[in-house]
């Protein structure tokens, strides 16, 4: 026998139950592959996708304002391919680093390949499909581009460029929503992917610090601070999200002076980023709690103040613990957007929802549901993928 | 007044002069709390005098008579009896049994199968351990919202109605509703019949509530069986060795030697996953269920009475919460008291 | 001006001056009582005693780390308050080894040891790589300094240890069994770094159960128990004639164990 062979009757036909489950599995793996492909390939009408790309990309957005979502992403495209490149720019020998690791050249291949293939697949004019393909090519030209030239730029500027990523998400807003000479464009107007991803991100954004503090808090020795924090992460963790939604969406308007409470879109991005906050908390204390007492110890001993001693060896090695958990939570709080459409507003899962109330396409809920499942999954898969690299990165033998 | 303190005159050692509160460390610790306080306080203050301002204006100052004036809408499902005259708060009640209802029968289902699912992933059998990870894999990455709208739209309203639905032996499953076996007229035990094109039978479970607990439990059961593959995992592999050197079998090994030990590690996860699952049956409106958020939404639509609706919700979840916590707790106590 | 300074720092000043301290722990227990120390510029001190004895948490308060509530401790001129200002100052001038070491996991050697001095005393990063760089070469561990903490030994990272707290420039170096949690063959490389530093006139307060250390390097011995000082004497007639019946128990059973 070859050692494929007896490695195949070891792990699936050990015993002779060990072989009726793997044949009852194969049977059923094959049953429900064939059932879902016949559907997909023959009984499923995609045209509902086709049709309402744009709606499920941006919602109700006024299409003579799209350009600004256009160059937008095409900036998000510019800055993601240059930060990837800055990155790589400074391989680490001593780790077999190198300039084009085998896992950049797949995820070239994964941007080109998404570049090409999904747009046809959507069905897209072809204007529309060759935006795409520049957009691709902006990025892998800027990661080619930052790989080679970076090292060459000046360490100044080096050491500014982070500071772009924090302007460029406030630019991201204004075109967006308007203002600076922009025409104003109403949040009631947002929707789609784009508002799923943008209250995610504002609300991951912001729970960060919050969370950090909530932590510190609840390790704190003053009691007052403790209690504190203990009670805000408790009721906050206590609750379900759609009570604290349903709060947010009809009892911030008493607690605002004159009655007047933000937009609906802010209003729910608030309520996530506090909710975010108490789970984020519970992350990073378990990071603390991973740091010996001895760490503060030694720092406060050669002199650093209790902020610097924090920021500077506590902090660094608790978020690195808690970096797991920390992504599982923006992987939870990214699927928990879709509550909003339950309290009215046009992120994916809403979008989804006035599709099907078309006449036109009434019933198609199963391609619709499943075209979000697979986006959701992969955004989330990524997220995860991405968290499980940087902890490596992270994390070369330097923990004692 | 910085100053190096190894230079320069100042008083002969031993005579320690005041030191200023600012940077006396008992003091310093105490005006930080009070800043917070202080600073939460204000806040406070500035929400509630709001509120009540707002409220007084709007002519909403809590009160809690409209609990009793007749609640003027129907629950489709109820196990407490429930009709549009009898009184707002038994409509909220009725909601609350509607949401222990999914919840229990939730806590059993997916504690089942999350602990099947966790065991079947140190199976030796590769396959079914890749196919526990894909099931996992692919149930967390998806929201739960989306999988419960799935399991309600595409998978219970498809189901066939009338001959053509699914049989079981003393189990229906059509499109509308889960038609069980059970004692009827007395003392006789009855299954699902059709009669006139409609199933009738003495126990009938709705679409909705089936959607929504085939949807928490296939959710919840994905997270448990990690919680349950965690705690295998704690367990050292020289017990496995151990206990396989004396004779016992795999099956043998885990539910008599491994188990028992990964119990300690598993309940404090259930904790955690059992009051998720509690917070997730709010969801319950999605799918058309009516639990308690979905009678207190009717509720505020009807009465305005947001503050009071609001706070309602918060404390008897927050109470489900500490109820499941407590029990929990119970539990954990038990399982490591028998360890020693 | 609020801070005590001493008038004029000549070296006749004592660097420490511990006088009946007392401590007593959040629960209630009296860990120090009434302890009083004098340590003169250049000389080496050991505390030995029993585990439990106090001798930690006396050496801790030198700093700061531990609170006390009675009694008095001036270092180096400074008068220990409760000024924070003072506490910081403090600090800066007293170095510690502590017996886990407490090296920074997630930055280099090297990043360890320029850490305080570039944030503390804002001195130019260049210049305080050069001074690591030397004080690494001292300890004997310079061609480790792009490592992290994790991928050296115990003793090499103990003397990494060291060079942080020297790098620092510290007037007094306390030692919080240094080589306690060491593996045996690792503890003579580190007593070595500290005998060196011993010669060159550190002045050290050192808490060991090292007897050899003691008696070759120590200016003074100092045994406590039960959080008090039972005897404090010459090494040589510490260890050959001790006046107190505790220390000749201790020594009894320490010199079974490390002959």
């Amino acid at each position: 026998m070859t050692p494929l062979l007896r490695r195949l009757r070891q792990d699936l036909f050990a015993t002779p139950a060990d072989g009726l489950v793997t044949v009852l599995l194969l049977a059923l793996i094959g049953a429900g592959g064939f059932a879902v492909l016949h559907w997909a390939l023959g009984q499923a009408q995609w045209a509902v996708i086709r049709a309402n790309s744009t709606l499920f990309a941006v919602g109700r957005y006024p299409l003579d304002q799209q350009w600004r979502l256009w160059l937008l992403t095409a900036l998000l495209a510019a800055a993601t391919g240059l930060s990837w490149g800055m990155l790589r720019s400074h391989p680490r020998p001593d780790r077999g680093g190198s300039l084009w690791p085998r896992n950049d050249w797949m995820a070239v291949g994964m941007v080109a390949l998404l570049s090409l293939a999904l747009p046809s697949l959507l069905g897209l004019a072809l204007p529309l499909q060759l935006r795409w393909w520049a957009i691709a090519a902006l990025l892998l030209l800027l990661r080619w581009l930052a790989g080679r030239f970076g090292p060459l730029l000046p360490a100044p500027l080096k050491r500014c460029l982070p500071l772009g990523l924090p302007l460029l998400y406030l630019l991201g807003m204004v075109l967006i929503g308007g203002g600076l000479a922009l025409e104003p464009v109403s949040p009631s107007q947002w929707g789609g992917l784009m508002l799923t991803l943008l209250e995610s991100s504002f609300a991951i954004l912001l729970c960060f610090p919050l969370g950090v503090l909530l932590a510190l808090g609840r390790r704190s020795d003053l009691p007052l601070l403790r209690w504190g924090s203990v009670v805000y992460i408790e009721f906050f963790r206590g609750a379900p999200l759609i009570t604290l939604l349903f709060l947010g969406q009809n009892m911030l308007g008493f607690l605002l002076p004159g009655g007047v409470a933000p937009e609906r879109v802010w209003r729910a991005a608030w309520v996530l980023t506090l909710f975010a906050a108490a789970y984020l908390a519970e992350a990073v204390r378990s990071g603390l709690a991973a740091v010996p007492r001895g760490q503060l110890e030694a720092a406060r001993s050669l002199g650093l103040s209790t902020p610097q001693a924090f920021t500077t060896v506590v902090l660094p090695q608790a978020l690195r613990v808690a970096l797991p958990s920390m992504v599982g939570q923006f992987i939870s709080l990214l699927q928990d957007t879709t509550l909003l459409s339950l309290i009215g507003l046009m992120e994916l899962l809403g979008t989804a929802r006035t599709v099907m109330a078309n006449p036109a396409f009434l019933g198609r809920n199963a391609e619709v549901y499943f075209t979000l499942a697979v986006l959701f999954w992969c955004c989330c898969a990524a997220l995860g993928l991405g968290s499980r690299a940087l902890e490596r990165r992270l994390n070369p033998s330097t923990l004692a | 007044m910085a100053r190096s303190p190894s230079v320069g005159p100042s008083p002969a050692p031993g005579l320690v002069t005041p030191v200023p509160w600012w940077r006396h460390r008992r003091v310093v610790p105490w005006v930080v709390q009070g800043a917070v306080a202080l600073t939460v306080l204000v806040v406070v203050a500035f929400l509630l005098g709001n509120l009540i301002r707002n409220l007084t204006a709007a002519g909403l100052l809590l009160t809690w008579n409209w609990l009793g004036q007749p609640a003027g809408f129907d629950i489709s499902e109820t196990l407490l009896p429930f009709n549009a005259e009898l009184p707002y708060w038994r409509g909220l009640a009725a909601g609350l049994v509607n949401t222990l209802r999914v919840v229990i029968t939730g806590l059993v289902g997916s504690t089942l199968v999350g602990t099947l699912l966790g065991m079947a992933s140190f199976s030796g059998n590769a396959l079914l351990r890749g196919l526990t990870r894909t099931y996992v894999e692919v149930v967390r990455n998806i929201p739960l919202l989306l999988q419960l709208v799935f399991w309600y739209f595409v998978v219970f309203l498809s189901l066939p109605n009338g001959t053509a639905a699914l049989q079981l032996p003393g189990v229906v499953l059509a499109k509308s509703g889960l038609y069980l076996a059970g004692f009827g007229d007395g003392l006789h035990w009855i299954g699902p019949q059709l009669q006139n094109g409609v199933w009738q039978a003495p126990l009938r479970l709705s679409v909705e509530f089936g959607a929504l607990l085939t949807g928490l439990i296939a959710y919840t059961a994905a997270f448990i069986a990690e919680v349950v593959r965690g705690g295998i995992a704690a367990v050292p592999k020289g017990q496995w060795e151990a206990a396989s050197s004396l004779g016992l079998s795999w099956w043998q090994t885990l539910i008599k030697v491994v188990l028992p030990q990964a119990l300690r590690v598993i309940v404090p996860g259930l904790n955690t996953q059992f009051i998720s699952l509690a917070k997730n049956s709010s969801l319950a409106v999605a799918v058309g269920y009516t639990d308690l958020y979905s009678v207190a939404e009717t509720t505020l639509n009807q009465t305005g009475r947001a503050v009071e609706v609001v706070l309602l919700l918060l404390g008897t979840y927050l109470a489900l919460d500490l109820f499941i916590s407590l029990l929990m707790n119970g539990l954990n106590r038990l399982v490591q008291i028998r360890e020693r | 001006m609020t801070s005590s300074v001493s008038p004029a720092r000549t070296d006749a000043a004592p660097m420490i001056e511990a006088c009946a301290v007392q401590k007593w722990y959040p629960n209630g227990f009296h860990a120090l009582r009434g302890v009083d120390l004098t340590v003169q510029r250049g000389e080496v001190v050991v505390i030995m005693g029993p585990s439990g004895s106090g001798k930690s948490t006396f050496l801790r308060t030198f700093n700061a780390l531990e609170d006390f509530q009675q009694g008095s401790i001036c270092v180096d001129g400074i008068v220990l308050s409760d000024d924070l200002r003072q506490i910081d100052a403090i600090r800066q001038e007293v170095g510690m080894v502590f017996q886990q070491f407490n090296l920074f996991p997630h930055l280099t050697v090297l990043e360890n040891l320029t850490l305080a001095p570039v944030l503390v005393r804002k001195r130019p990063k260049a210049e305080v790589e050069q001074q690591a760089r030397a004080l690494l070469r001292r300890v004997g561990i310079a061609e480790q300094s792009d490592k992290y903490p994790g991928q050296l030994s115990g003793g090499q990272q103990q003397r990494v240890a060291i060079a942080r707290s020297l790098c620092m420039e510290p007037r007094i170096m306390l030692f919080d069994e240094p080589t306690s949690a060491l593996d045996p063959e690792m503890v003579r490389e580190v007593l070595e770094v500290m005998r060196g530093l011993a010669a060159d006139g550190m002045t050290m307060v050192v808490v060991t159960h090292e007897v050899h250390f003691a008696r070759e390097v120590a200016t003074r011995v100092v045994l406590m128990a039960d959080g008090e000082k039972v005897e404090e004497a010459p090494p040589e007639q510490f260890f050959t004639n001790p006046t107190q019946e505790r220390s000749k128990r201790f020594l009894d059973q320490i010199l079974i164990s490390n002959p």
